[in-house]
């Protein structure tokens, strides 16, 4: 008997049960659609929080206090490590390095008053950020010499002070009771990831120390974030770092009191983190998709017990072992087949909805469907469906054509 | 090839019933010659049905040899077994045995399709139906069919491989005594006209009363075999 000619053969009788067969299939409907919507949700997650982390710039490497947790008493990182690290000479494959003082305050402007991130930048800062100015201008160095009380508002900031982000240029406000003039507002890098790059502001290195942000050394920054010439210097540059500060601080081999972290670790860890998450909710939505296949088994047990004296019949007029497995093996299949076609429909509208969901919520989770993951569901579903349908046919075609002619 | 188209010498048949060993055929020896219309009669317990299991193939004989159409099949696998019944074995069962969602026309390709004609099958299966008198009723299911109609059909699905022998398990047993016995003349003409050997398995004397010949069975072997 031929593939197709089995395959209608199936349908025909599997739409002479319509109930029963529709019930089975939903079991698979279920598990293949909720496979799909999490492994897809999964991954626009990971797209998202990817795509944030390489947003912040390129070629980046972020240099904290602290190492290991046994080194006690790690020195602090100071301007002047920043100087160092600038220098070309000593740092070769480093393009430029921006200090950072970060901490957070409370701005007011008339009555309304909001607090947010407050940042004490370098006009370095704006070309290693990648940050530009939707009007006004970047911190420059007059700002930084004078100690100037100017600030860059973020675009969330001028909404939630104003009432709108445009138009704010020589506006002045008040951070933590201290006057500040409006000299720009940075445009909007959308709201993604973990912060909201949206909500904060910036004023000069060298205001943020002497005023806002306060550090118990003079000299000290909280992070330096340094970019290297190009993507291949970037282990490189590391690498000349961590020398630059290990004889600055006086360090002990292996007890580097200080951290290098570069754009890639954090891709990793991201990637990492969010692989085991969509591993961990796929996984559990298979379990449905397991549960699914079990619900075919026992249908196409009932279906071999009530149909056992068709298959004496189809025996005795000569029918062989193999054209009975096949019979009803196809059905075990198109059931699962089925079912995985309208979950991977399903699937796919879930987590379009999902998607606007999000994005509604300003989350902006893109779920991506993959190829991959349609024909890994699909194949998936069709193996269910020969698994669980292989036991209930086996037993069909190894009928006695004699007991089972007699069956009742 | 010998004169027999069936061919059982020396049949045993042992049943293994819990712990009790039945012996439904005690060295039972038939022999049917080609073209020949037989009744097999017999109380109940006699053996008749796993004489008619062994004779259809469906079953294979604990001891003994048979023969049909000249083959030995008591000792073939149960797939070569189901290939010597779709080709020399037509059934007829007092129950129809009707595929019920099926159209008359597909119960009577099945055993075409597990032959494997592919080519002209929907065509001789038209003309089995039409020559038991059901050529305008092929695309009726059996729940649209009367009993003498879906044995009709049954017979028409016995016929369609051209078999060496076709055999009749009570086949006027769930009818009227007019489709009955309309049945029993089409069984009849098929002899007739195809020559083909029929094998009525019966408790009806009626029925017995048209073949050729009677063998009747007692505890598992033929008491008496008359003309």
């Amino acid at each position: 008997m031929s593939i197709g000619q089995a395959f209608l053969e199936a349908l025909e009788s599997l739409s002479s049960n319509k109930l029963r067969s529709a019930l089975t299939i939903l079991g698979i409907v279920i598990g293949v659609a909720a496979v799909i919507a999490m492994v897809s949700i999964g991954r626009g997650a990971q797209n998202t929080i990817t795509d944030s982390i390489q947003g912040i710039g390129t070629n980046l490497l972020f240099v904290f206090r602290g190492g290991s947790e046994e080194v006690r008493n790690p020195k602090p990182i100071t301007i002047s490590d920043a100087e160092a690290i600038a220098d070309p000479f000593q740092a070769p494959s480093v393009a430029a390095v921006a200090p950072v003082l970060q901490g957070s305050g409370e701005i007011s402007f008339g009555g309304e008053s909001t607090t947010t991130s407050l940042f004490g930048v370098t006009p370095g800062y704006a070309t290693v950020r990648n940050y530009a100015v939707s009007e006004g201008e970047f911190i420059s160095e007059e700002h930084m010499l004078g100690q100037a009380s100017v600030v860059l508002l973020g675009p969330d900031v001028a909404e939630n002070l104003f009432g709108r982000s445009e138009g704010l240029v020589g506006e002045t406000l008040r951070i933590e009771g201290q006057p500040f003039r409006v000299i720009g507002i940075l445009e909007s890098k959308g709201g993604s990831g973990f912060s909201n790059e949206d909500d904060q502001v910036f004023v000069p290195f060298s205001t943020a120390q002497a005023r806002l942000l306060r550090r118990s050394t003079r000299d000290r920054v909280d992070m330096l974030i340094v970019s290297a010439v190009d993507s291949q210097s970037v282990p490189q540059a590391s690498e000349e770092i961590s020398q630059i500060l290990r004889t600055r601080h006086r360090t002990q081999v292996g007890a580097d009191d200080f951290t290098v972290l570069t754009q890639q670790d954090f891709l990793d860890t991201a990637s990492t983190i969010t692989n085991v998450l969509t591993i961990f909710l796929g996984g559990i939505a298979a379990i449905s998709l397991l549960v699914g296949g079990i619900g075919i088994m026992n249908i196409m047990l009932v279906s071999v017990t009530e149909r056992t004296r068709e298959i004496g019949l189809r025996k005795a007029v000569g029918a062989h072992k193999s054209d009975i497995l096949i019979q009803f093996l196809t059905e075990s299949v198109v059931l699962s087949l089925i079912g995985g076609l309208i979950g991977i429909a399903l699937g796919w509208a879930i987590s379009a909805v999902v998607g606007q969901i999000a994005a509604a919520n300003d989350a902006a989770i893109n779920p991506t469907i993959g190829i991959d993951i349609v024909l890994i569901a699909t194949l998936f579903s069709s193996a269910v469906g020969l698994f669980f349908g292989l036991y209930p046919a086996n037993r069909a075609a190894s009928l006695e054509p004699v007991e089972a002619l007699r069956y009742e | 090839m010998s004169n027999w188209v069936i061919e059982a010498n020396s049949l045993t048949k042992i049943y293994q019933m819990g712990e009790v060993e039945v012996h439904a055929l005690r060295g039972l020896s038939v022999q049917i010659a080609h073209g020949e219309i037989v009744a097999i009669m017999g109380p109940s317990g006699s053996g008749k049905s796993t004489l008619m299991n062994i004779i259809g193939c469906l079953d294979r004989p604990t001891a003994g040899e048979y023969y049909l159409d000249g083959e030995l099949v008591s000792k073939l696998t149960d797939d070569q077994l189901a290939t010597i019944r779709n080709r020399k074995v037509g059934f007829v069962f007092q129950s129809f045995n009707l595929l019920s969602r099926a159209t008359s026309l597909a119960n009577v390709e099945l055993p075409l399709r597990y032959a494997g004609v592919s080519h002209g099958r929907r065509e001789q299966a038209r003309q089995a139906l039409e020559s038991v008198g059901l050529g305008d009723r092929i695309t009726h299911r059996p729940n649209e069919l009367s009993g003498g109609q879906m044995q009709r059909v049954a017979i028409a699905r016995a016929l369609v491989n051209q078999p060496a022998i076709i055999l009749a398990d009570e086949p006027t047993g769930n009818l009227d005594s007019k489709s009955g016995s309309e049945i029993m003349d089409l069984l009849l003409s098929l002899n007739r006209e195809h020559g083909t050997t029929l094998i009525i398995v019966t408790h009806d004397s009626d029925v017995a009363a048209h073949t050729q010949r009677i063998i009747h069975l007692r505890d598992g072997v033929v008491e008496e075999n008359h003309l």
